[in-house]
């Protein structure tokens, strides 16, 4: 290579080799999945505690949609969480954003169906405005800390492309929060309750894009950053 | 060169690359500056691989070296540098065009502007103003006492130097300074904006 190649950029070089320190390398996508995953069995495991495990058995084994809606939004906020931290990284596939949409199909399907269910059943039991509002507030408020744990998480990595990665870590927070809800869920999911879900899973994603993405596409306060750029 | 023998090559710099980041991301400098000096043509080839115009390449290895400083944790040393760094790379560049494209937006481009732009040096009123100040310049360098006046019309107009103006009119340097500094006075004040007398 030519000196003349490297010239222009040599004083920005000089000063990133000056102030080079010692980094500890990011953990893979898949561990820190794992610690995403711990802290929601975690979670779960707390709200356990004050549950009647007995009946939330009984009720999510008394039709197959009741568990498939379950297990679609626990896949959903790992295999969202997996993409998010996946995305994160300069040199992943956006493909990776594709991960997710089995988990999120099996969710919505299986909810529509225990929809479709109730529907049929003459008499059925329908949630009361007050209680479809609670599972919004739930599912929102629930959100808040498990998406300032996920954002704190996807930081570290400083992802070029923020907004899609805040997003991606609002699905898995949101999924999450839907899936602790089983535990004080105490009837089946309703046309109205499905419609309810999803405005506040749309919610909480919109709001972690907007203000998520701005915070990891915020510059760092470390030395790279106060450098001054060519005029 | 074979197909093959190329491939080797860029596996072999790749290799060689990450060595050289894994190095540095346990803070060796020396093999830190040589990747960064080693990384400038890929960098500007993945640039250009995007579309960035020549003009505005460096600006987007400037981002990309700072970017690059700023992720070096993320990179894994099991992976590939080069497909790491180009990632980056493009990524820059998309940013770099934005700016670029709204840029333009913001500028208006009328090359007909300056051709278009009347030049207010050619209306009448204008050769008007400048017919009454010469006249008024004539009128106040008259009315100046005559070795003001000499001064003026030897240093200022005429451009002598002050040996050669003192040679012709007999008078000391110094005088000739005072009266020119004494002349330059009386003028600003008789041609001060609202002294239209």
């Amino acid at each position: 290579m030519s000196a003349a190649g490297w010239e222009p950029h040599e004083a920005l070089i000089r000063e990133l080799t000056a102030e080079l320190r010692p980094v500890r390398r990011l953990w893979s996508p898949p561990w820190r999945t794992a610690v995403w995953a711990a802290v929601l069995v975690v979670a779960a495991g707390g709200l356990a505690c004050v549950s009647d495990l007995h009946a939330i058995w009984l009720r999510l084994t008394g039709a197959s949609d009741m568990w498939l809606a379950v297990v679609g939004s626990v896949v959903t906020a790992l295999t969202a969480g997996l993409a998010a931290f996946e995305l994160s990284l300069p040199d992943r596939s956006r493909a990776w954003a594709l991960l997710p949409l089995p988990g999120l199909a099996l969710w919505l399907g299986a909810s529509g169906m225990g929809c479709l269910r109730t529907t049929l059943i003459p008499a059925a039991r329908m949630p009361t405005m007050g209680e479809e509002s609670h599972c919004l507030m739930f599912i929102v408020g629930v959100s808040v800390p498990l998406s300032l744990l996920l954002l704190a998480m996807l930081w570290r990595a400083r992802p070029l492309r923020p907004g899609p990665v805040a997003a991606m870590g609002g699905l898995a927070a949101a999924a999450a929060a839907a899936s602790l809800l089983s535990f004080i869920h105490p009837y089946d999911v309703a046309a109205s309750d499905l419609v309810f879900h999803t405005v506040a899973v749309g919610i909480v994603i919109l709001i972690v894009r907007a203000l998520g993405g701005r915070a990891l596409g915020a510059p760092t306060s470390s030395g790279s950053g106060r450098m001054r750029r060519r005029g | 060169m074979t197909a093959t023998s190329a491939g080797t090559a860029g596996e072999d710099s790749d290799r060689r690359r990450g060595a050289l980041m894994a190095a540095a991301q346990a803070g060796d400098r020396g093999a830190y500056e040589a990747l960064l000096r080693d990384c400038l043509p890929l960098i500007r080839s993945a640039a250009r691989g995007q579309g960035v115009a020549a003009d505005r390449l460096e600006d987007v290895v400037q981002d990309v070296l700072l970017t690059l400083h700023r992720v070096r944790h993320t990179f894994d040393p099991s992976r590939s540098f080069n497909a790491w760094l180009r990632a980056i790379s493009q990524r820059r560049a998309i940013d770099v065009q934005r700016r670029q494209s709204r840029q333009r937006l913001r500028e208006v481009h009328d090359p007909g502007a300056y051709e278009d732009h009347p030049d207010p040096a050619a209306s009448p009123d204008h050769g008007l103003d400048r017919v009454t100040q010469a006249q008024r310049m004539r009128e106040a360098l008259a009315a100046l006492p005559p070795g003001q006046r000499q001064a003026v019309e030897m240093l200022a107009l005429q451009d002598q130097s002050l040996a050669e103006a003192a040679a012709a009119t007999g008078r000391s340097k110094v005088a000739l300074k005072v009266n020119l500094h004494r002349a330059v006075k009386a003028l600003r004040a008789r041609l001060a904006p609202g002294d239209e007398s």
